[in-house]
């Protein structure tokens, strides 16, 4: 008889928790996209050489790769996410300063960022609502995330313009799925840690908004 | 692209191959199995992905 209440109250803790983690990685994630905006304005601004968009890349893989997960559980985690991704927005300014000096670019540049919002609002949306749990889904994206990579690499030396296009369609639905099953995590308890989660969703919109940016301007004869 | 543009996006991308690598082998073995009916939960979503980047492609042509 007494099992019943206690797990009620378990369950209800965990929901506080998982609420908790949710709002802070919205919150974390805001904030770290509106520096990624401020590092790219400053970028294009002082109209950065392209190759420190590879410099900024590097220097944001090297935090996520040998800092971040020795401060991910401190207050030190949540600084290596703003110079992460200030560093990522900071190497976007040669790019947007290329589709901005292009007629239609100022277009191009505003349908990407509207459409990447509105994807990761859906998806968001729909992984909330349906609380469905994408984590069968790992493994998938993780060999599909690795193909793509192995494509990109090969295409650097084809430089066939179809497949760069396929490339950033492929990307598109690779982090969309990501998206699902990193809001998913964090729905069912898998991902507690909202430094993490927001890296996670931030890379898939970073993503998202490079490929779609791509898309839309190869298709409007610009790219 | 010249050539050290070349070079140092084989080396980012190489680098981000090298740091996925370990974690798909994990995510592999330790991801659980798609149940009936998984899939058809997630087709939903990323075909409206796609119908929703076709209406952005004709929005800018």
């Amino acid at each position: 008889m007494n099992y019943q209440p206690q797990s009620v109250v378990r369950t209800r803790e965990s929901e506080l928790a998982t609420n908790k983690v949710l709002r802070n990685t919205y919150i974390l994630l805001s904030m770290t996209l509106l520096f990624s905006a401020v590092t790219a304005g400053i970028s294009m601004a002082i109209a950065v050489p392209p190759f420190m968009s590879l410099v900024s890349s590097l220097g944001a893989l090297a935090l996520i790769w040998l800092v971040l997960p020795r401060v991910a559980h401190s207050s030190a985690g949540i600084w290596v996410v703003f110079a992460m991704t200030g560093l990522l927005g900071f190497g976007l300014g040669p790019v947007l300063n290329m589709y901005a000096a292009i007629p239609n670019g100022a277009q191009i540049i505003s349908t990407a960022l509207g459409g990447t919002g509105l994807i990761f609002l859906g998806l968001s949306a729909y992984a909330l609502t349906t609380r469905k749990n994408f984590s069968f889904m790992g493994g998938f994206l993780m060999v599909g995330f690795l193909v793509v990579l192995l494509a990109a690499i090969a295409n650097i030396f084809l430089a066939i313009p179809a497949l760069s296009l396929t490339i950033s369609a492929v990307v598109i639905l690779i982090m969309s799925g990501f998206i699902l099953y990193d809001t998913s995590r964090i729905i069912h308890g898998g991902e507690t840690n909202y430094i993490l989660a927001t890296v996670g969703l931030y890379l898939g919109i970073y993503n998202i908004f490079i490929s779609l940016l791509h898309i839309l301007g190869a298709v409007s004869g610009n790219d | 692209m010249d050539m050290w543009m070349k070079i140092g996006s084989v080396l980012l991308l190489g680098l981000m191959l090298i740091f996925i690598f370990p974690r798909m082998k994990h995510a592999m073995k330790h991801s659980p199995k798609a149940e009936k009916g998984d899939w058809a939960g997630v087709l939903l979503p990323i075909g409206a992905v796609i119908l929703f980047v076709i209406v952005l492609i004709m929005l800018v042509r």
